[in-house]
This record gives C-alpha cells, sequence and structure tokens, in this order.
C-alpha cells in the first residue's frame, strides 16, 4: 500500500512523462508539471528536487512497468515462441493504451542521455526491463529453443526492432495498425533468435 | 589422557590413492600416529596386511573408507562391498575419504558396474549401505585437506557432536563456501574478470569456470600446506568436493546468453543480476590496474 506521499509522487511522475513525451525534456518546466496538478512550484520540489532527478524516475517508473509485464510473462508455463509473441504483443498495447511511456524511453531517455549520465550510470534505470529480457533469453537457451549468443546482440535485435516500429507508427509511416505486425514480428524475430 | 588409542582401517576401493597422499601432507602426521593405531593402512606402515584383513577378524574403532565402491570391484580376489560390510559393522564410526568415496567422483565412469560412493550415487541417496548412514561421516574432495580428515579423527576420539550437512558432511568445515575467504572477493563483488590464468588480480568466476561461490569446503579457511588455495594462486576452483564433480569444461564458465548457469549459493536470479547490473555500471580504478 503507498502512502499518500508515495501516491502524491506517483501522481507526479504520470503527469511529467506525459508532458516531457509530448514537449521534450527542455521545453518542459517544473513550472509547467506544477500547473497540470494545480500545484504550488515550491510544493513540487518537495517531492523532487529537481527536473533532472524526476527525469529520472519517471524512467525508472517505466522501467518496473515494464519489467513487471514481462516478468508475469516470464512466470507462465509456455513456449518462448510463445513468450516471444506476449512479450510484443505487450509492447505494443504499452506503446496504444500509454504511448507516452515508450516515447519517453525512445524520445528522452535515450535523446538526452547528458541528463541520465549522473545516476543512471549503464542500464541501472532500466534495470528492472532489461533484468526480465535476460531472464528471457536465458530461460529460452536453457530450454534449447534459442541461440545462446552476446546478450546485447540479442537484445538489440528484439527491442531495436519493436523501438524502430513504434517509432515509425509514432511518424504516421506505418500504413497499418501495430497489432498488423505481431505475427510477421514474432516470426522474424523467433527465427533469427532461435537455434 | 586417552587409555585406549582408537584402531583405524583405511581401506582403499576403487581409487588413486590421491587422499592417502594428501594424508601424508598432514603436518602433524607424527603425532597423529602416535594418537591412533592404524590396524591398516595401505601406504603407512601397519600391524596387519589386506591379506589379514580379508582371512582374519580384526577389532576396529573407525574405518575409513578411500575410493568409489562397485559390486564388481575386487581386492586379493575379495569383493570390496563383503570387506566393507565386514569392518564397517565393527566400526563405531565410518568416514568416506573423498568425493569417490562419497558421492563416486571419477571413478563413476569406470567400467565396474555400479560404481557409487558409499552412501551416494552423485546427489542421490544409495540404499546398500542405508543401515550404516548413522554412524557415517562424510569427508569430501579431490582429494581431500588433511587437517579435515585429521581433526574429524580427533573430533571423533574427543567424542565430540559434529553437526553434519545433508551429505552426512561436518559443517565446520562445509558449511562455508570455498569463496570465503578467496583473496579476490573485492574483484567479485565489482565484477572484475581475471582473463590471465595465474595472476592475482580478477574473479574467476564470471569466465573462467571458478566454482567457489558454489562449492562447500574450506579451501579458503584452512589453506593448502599452509600456503595458498587454488583461487588465491589464480586457478579456478573446480568444485572438487561438490556431488557431481568431475564436471566438464572446468576452466569456462558455463553462460546462457550471458548469464552463468549457476549461481552463487542460494542467491536468486533476479539478485544475483541487479546487482551485477549495478556493479557492472561502474568501473573501479584500482581493481582494473595490476597489483605490482
Amino acid at each position: 500500500m503507498l502512502t499518500k506521499k508515495e501516491q502524491k509522487k506517483e501522481k507526479i511522475i504520470r503527469n511529467a512523462l506525459l508532458l516531457f513525451a509530448k514537449n521534450g525534456f527542455y521545453a518542459t518546466t517544473i513550472p509547467d508539471i506544477a500547473s497540470t496538478l494545480k500545484m504550488s512550484v515550491g510544493n513540487m520540489y518537495n517531492y523532487f528536487k529537481s527536473k533532472d532527478i524526476l527525469a529520472k524516475e519517471i524512467i525508472k517508473y517505466i522501467s518496473a512497468y515494464l519489467g513487471s509485464k514481462i516478468k508475469k510473462i516470464n512466470e507462465e508455463d509456455i513456449s518462448t515462441k510463445e513468450k516471444t509473441k506476449k512479450i510484443i504483443e505487450m509492447y505494443f498495447k504499452t506503446a496504444m493504451s500509454k504511448p507516452e511511456m515508450i516515447d519517453y524511453f525512445l524520445r528522452i531517455y535515450l535523446s538526452n542521455r547528458e541528463v541520465f549520465l549522473d545516476g543512471c550510470e549503464g542500464m541501472i534505470c532500466v534495470n528492472e526491463f532489461v533484468i526480465e529480457v535476460m531472464i528471457y533469453f536465458e530461460e529460452g537457451v536453457k530450454s534449447g529453443d534459442l541461440r545462446d549468443q552476446d546478450f546485447f546482440s540479442a537484445f538489440g535485435l528484439f527491442m531495436g526492432y519493436l523501438g524502430g516500429m513504434v517509432f515509425l507508427k509514432g511518424e504516421n509511416i506505418l500504413p497499418k495498425e501495430l497489432n498488423d505486425y505481431i505475427d510477421d514480428i514474432t516470426y522474424n524475430i523467433y527465427k533469427a533468435l532461435s537455434v | 589422557m586417552y587409555d585406549k588409542k582408537l584402531k583405524i582401517i583405511w581401506l582403499t576401493a576403487i581409487s588413486c590413492n590421491g587422499n592417502s597422499h594428501s594424508f601424508l601432507n598432514y603436518p602433524h602426521l607424527e603425532q597423529f600416529i602416535d594418537d591412533f593405531e592404524f590396524i591398516y593402512h595401505p601406504l603407512i606402515y601397519s600391524k596387519y596386511s589386506l591379506q589379514d584383513l580379508i582371512n582374519k577378524d580384526i577389532e576396529c574403532d573407525i574405518l575409513l573408507l578411500e575410493g568409489a565402491i562397485s559390486p564388481e570391484f575386487k581386492k586379493m580376489d575379495e569383493p570390496i562391498i563383503n570387506l566393507v560390510d565386514k569392518y564397517a559393522h565393527k566400526a563405531k564410526k565410518i568416514i568416506t575419504v573423498g568425493t569417490c568415496a562419497t558421492f563416486g567422483g571419477i571413478f563413476s565412469q569406470s567400467d565396474y558396474a555400479y560404481t557409487t560412493g558409499l552412501h551416494f550415487d552423485k546427489e542421490n541417496p544409495t540404499f546398500l549401505f542405508k543401515s550404516l548412514k548413522h554412524k557415517t561421516i562424510s569427508i569430501s574432495g579431490c582429494p581431500i585437506q588433511p587437517e579435515v580428515l585429521a581433526n574429524t579423527i580427533y573430533a571423533i576420539q574427543k567424542n565430540m557432536d559434529l553437526k553434519l550437512d545433508n551429505y552426512l558432511r561436518p559443517k565446520e568445515f562445509f558449511a562455508y563456501t570455498i569463496h570465503n575467504g578467496c583473496t579476490r572477493n573485492e574483484y567479485f563483488e565489482y565484477k572484475v574478470d581475471n582473463h590471465t590464468f595465474g595472476k592475482k588480480e580478477g574473479c574467476m568466476f564470471y569466465e573462467h569456470g571458478c566454482q567457489a561461490p558454489y562449492t562447500n569446503g574450506s579451501c579458503n579457511k584452512i589453506l593448502w600446506n599452509g600456503v595458498n588455495s587454488k583461487t588465491r594462486a589464480g586457478l579456478p576452483c573446480m568444485g572438487c568436493t561438490s556431488p557431481d564433480f568431475p564436471k566438464q569444461n572446468l576452466f569456462k564458465t558455463k553462460k546462457n546468453m550471458g548469464i552463468p548457469q549457476n549461481l552463487p549459493l542460494g542467491v536468486g536470479k533476479r539478485t544475483y543480476l541487479t546487482l551485477a547490473g549495478i556493479t557492472k555500471a561502474f568501473s573501479i580504478k584500482r581493481l582494473e590496474e595490476d597489483l605490482f
């Protein structure tokens, strides 16, 4: 059960996430965020001491959200191929229903690295998400479905592909809905990763 | 102090005699031989011969069994399991000396049928000598550490209550992992690999097959010859006290998509990956440099 302060923090994170994803990191100010929440700027600083700190908390929030979704899939008693499809479905569903999450990841976190250098070293701020992807790969290899290889070559293939599709959708380039690509993408990714 | 010296039989089954040789390095061997009476030992002068053991009915307090057993294996035409059976029932205590006598070890891959340890076939219990389990202590290792065997025998002499683990090994020596006391622990904590065998720097768990974080034993608590251990010297722990010893590819860490197949004892996968992810994000200059 979250305390009142934690609930408020989460509310700030959700609102700030929408603004950052829509307007970009630098064009969004603390007063902008405070005004959407009908809070004073002074009160905002009681929750987050700076815009940079808020930005780091947001990426951790997204990572925890996606990580918990993949963890559920990892814990299901299904084949690696089915897991692959479910992860893709979950990712696209998030991109459709909470586009700000994926947008933030692609357009803020990956595009403004200077903001995240101190405090988000390596993959610390996206650990929960990355760990579940690692476990999906590891269990796939152990069960004999996936080929053993360097983690990043597999990670890049999987997440780069999905991120690219969501990016194209966001740019209104894709002629079809993301869901229409799930079967083909599952086939492609699984074929590329399997033994 | 003790009215009567305990009588010991050291019986060798399917073995390379490595544990006998290791025991000869016990630094207080002369004292030990003075404190106990070897009724029979294959290398140390003793009162009786193997032939006597087979033909006569000799008293014995402690039976030490070195090597794996098989119904097919004989010594001087006598099935080894008959000899074990005969003296194990007489003895007050039985000690399986080494990994072969305890789990079957490397000789479980021999041509003799059903080659196992006295009570275990790798990690699985066997039933032939089940009735003797209550008086057995296992000292696994390839070979055993001489101090571990000697101190266990002294503990028996002093009627100490030795707490044993699930494989009947004294917790005093086997409740720890080999990782305990390793001089490379800082490198392990900060995930700094070692890329050259024999070097003093770096941890060998991530790339070089070191099994110390999930192997029970005292190698880094009781140093070999009072001087060193494999991991301190720059060689990975090969897990020689474990039921599944020997494994293959001892110098390479088995990984699945970058995650070690065997993790430190009792550490969950997500816990390990979280810690590893954090430490991997930082570079500690001091640990990246040569010590000398």
